[in-house]
């Protein structure tokens, strides 16, 4: 593939560096990422232990005494040049989400916004289908692409100290699934009792960089029974082919 | 089996190994000890593997007793008084604690964290792969949080008929502390860069195991502060828009929008960690193939640790000895007792 003019490869000291495709939130530079991310794990190159893919770039770890920034930098060049783009990764997870009220405190507000009901706004937000960009920030945060456009809604001028577990927001054009409390900017416009991140669990962490997520309502009173069976280690989120 | 109990630990002390690896994809930090080199000197003090869990200490006077049966230890890291009842405990030396005892540690001095390593390990399943604790994250073993007055360690019992070892301990070093420019430095310009790298910074009393915040000069970059979030290496700088620089250490978040101007080397980062707040700090940038020979030369030295290990009873090695063990020169000057005699 042809790699874009922006494309380097820098160091994050001497351990690791990072493989820039660009600097925008591209679905197209994404797919480049994942797709090198995919060739990076298949190639098992000599030192590198673990990777990051992001919005827009690959980070790799890597232990310096096994390989050095210069060779270790052409083997990914090179691989990038020959990387296929990756769109998904052919899974798709299925969110039940409670919409509004305590539990989506910021969906009125957005509602307001647009000048849609509330009942509108999770329409809309439940009618896409998502693809996860990264996972990051805190454990199992999964930045998701796909918003639709007609509810994309600009940060709160003023972020909050803390966002529940579980939130289901919004934030500019970028959607989100958090996992654990958070300060953030961000609309909550609902919330999951899914625990992407469980630590008693095996596995620990059930969503990936390059699945899809679509969300799907349901009820208050649906809550209490769903949180339990999280909590016990279920998934709650139902997984599908995407 | 003996037990180590916990009297008092301030809020910052923890079982800390090597690290956790292999989570960094789904947002989940290494954690892992914030010194390396003063993690793994206590481990080679008690014979364990270089990676063995061990108990980071804050900077906090911190007390320690035996139970059950006797427990080997011994202290490397940021110096402070040892005592056991009226007996003075050296760092860089093993030595066992009798059930009834009491190890009191004083506060650290000129430096942060000190490290408590116990012969034959501490009794715990690693939580997927690691004993480290990660705070925020829930995790660690055997307790998945930071260490609290009450708290009992299962630990091996220290075998009576092994001996004592001792280790000299590298001299304090006060040069800057080495980083690799990037991958953000052109996002600041190079006056910025240079700003950085000639200023005197001083350490945030805001600063933990996730981030040591610096104080000093406003770092503005030339292209702003947001960039599209990406990956954050241990002892990465960011620079948010206050331009005050961020220093992201063992429990950081993962990914991060605010631009990076450069990442500490890795045989630095503990040196760095065990800055206190209040105290200055200065930078000096090195090419990245000086960094990977000095990451090379670093590790090798971590590597030798048990070769330099000497039984306590022995006069300490020669520097003649310590060079043909292929220790670096600089470990020569660590022979001088008065570096290392920290109770006086």
């Amino acid at each position: 593939m042809a790699l874009p003019a922006a494309f380097r490869i820098r160091p994050c000291g001497d351990a690791a560096l990072t493989v820039e495709f660009g600097d925008t939130v591209d679905p197209d530079l994404n797919a480049q990422v994942l797709g090198l991310d995919a060739d990076v794990a298949a190639a098992k190159l000599p030192g590198v232990v673990e990777t990051i893919p992001t919005y827009r770039s690959l980070f790799v770890q890597y232990d310096p005494v096994a390989a050095d920034f210069a060779s270790l930098s052409q083997a990914l060049q090179s691989l990038a040049e020959n990387a296929k783009p990756h769109a998904a990764s052919g899974r798709c997870w299925r969110i039940p989400v409670v919409y509004g009220g305590e539990m989506g405190f910021d969906l009125e507000d957005v509602a307001r916004t647009h000048g849609m009901s509330p009942s509108e706004i999770a329409k809309r937000h439940q009618a896409a289908t998502y693809r996860i960009y990264m996972i990051g920030f805190t454990p199992g945060f999964a930045y998701l692409g796909g918003l639709d456009q007609s509810i994309a809604t600009p940060r709160r001028a003023a972020p909050r100290a803390v966002t529940p577990p579980g939130a289901i927001m919004i934030g500019g054009v970028q959607a989100c699934v958090q996992c654990q409390a958070a300060p953030s900017g961000w609309h909550v416009l609902g919330r999951t009792p899914m625990r992407n991140f469980l630590p008693s669990r095996e596995p620990m962490f059930l969503m990936a960089p390059g699945d899809n997520v679509r969300f799907h309502a349901i009820e208050l009173r649906d809550w209490p029974a769903l949180e339990r069976d999280a909590a016990r280690g279920l998934p709650v989120a139902e997984l599908v082919s995407a | 089996m003996s037990v180590l109990r916990i009297d008092a630990a301030g809020p910052a002390t923890s079982v800390q190994d090597g690290g956790r690896f292999g989570f960094l994809r789904y947002g989940l930090s290494s954690a892992g000890a914030m010194d390396r080199t003063a993690h793994e000197t206590a481990n080679a003090l008690v014979a364990n593997a270089s990676q063995a869990p061990v108990v980071e200490i804050g900077p906090f006077p911190a007390r320690f007793a035996a139970e059950v049966g006797p427990v080997r230890l011994a202290l490397a890291g940021a110096a402070r008084a040892a005592d056991i009842g009226n007996r003075r405990v050296a760092f860089g030396e093993s030595f066992v604690l009798a059930p009834g005892e009491v190890l009191s540690l004083g506060a650290a001095r000129g430096g942060v964290f000190s490290y408590l390593g116990i012969a034959g390990g501490i009794a715990g399943t690693p939580m997927f792969g690691s004993f480290s604790v990660h705070a925020r994250a829930d995790l660690g073993s055997p307790l998945p949080r930071p260490l609290a007055a009450g708290d009992k360690l299962e630990v091996a019992a220290a075998d009576p008929h092994a001996g004592e070892w001792r280790l000299a301990l590298p001299p304090q070093d006060t040069s800057p502390i080495r980083v690799v420019l990037g991958p953000q430095d052109d996002w600041f310009g190079d006056a910025a860069v240079a700003q950085f790298l000639d200023a005197e910074w001083q350490v945030s009393p805001a600063s933990d195991r996730m981030g040591y915040r610096l104080l000093g000069p406003k770092i503005a970059a030339a292209r702003g502060h947001n960039i599209v979030s990406d990956g954050i290496a241990l002892g990465q700088i960011q620079v948010p828009g206050d331009g005050q620089p961020l220093v992201l250490m063992a429990d950081r978040g993962t990914t991060g929008g605010y631009p990076k101007i450069a990442a500490i080397v890795s045989a630095d980062l503990g040196r760095f960690a065990q800055t206190p707040a209040g105290t200055n700090v200065r930078f000096a940038a090195v090419p990245i193939d000086d960094a990977q020979r000095i990451a090379r030369h670093w590790r090798q030295k971590l590597a030798a640790l048990p070769l330099a290990r000497e039984t306590a009873a022995r006069p300490p090695p020669t520097s003649e000895a310590l060079l043909a063990a292929n220790l670096a020169g600089a470990a020569v000057n660590a022979l001088d007792p008065k570096l290392w005699t920290h109770n006086e």
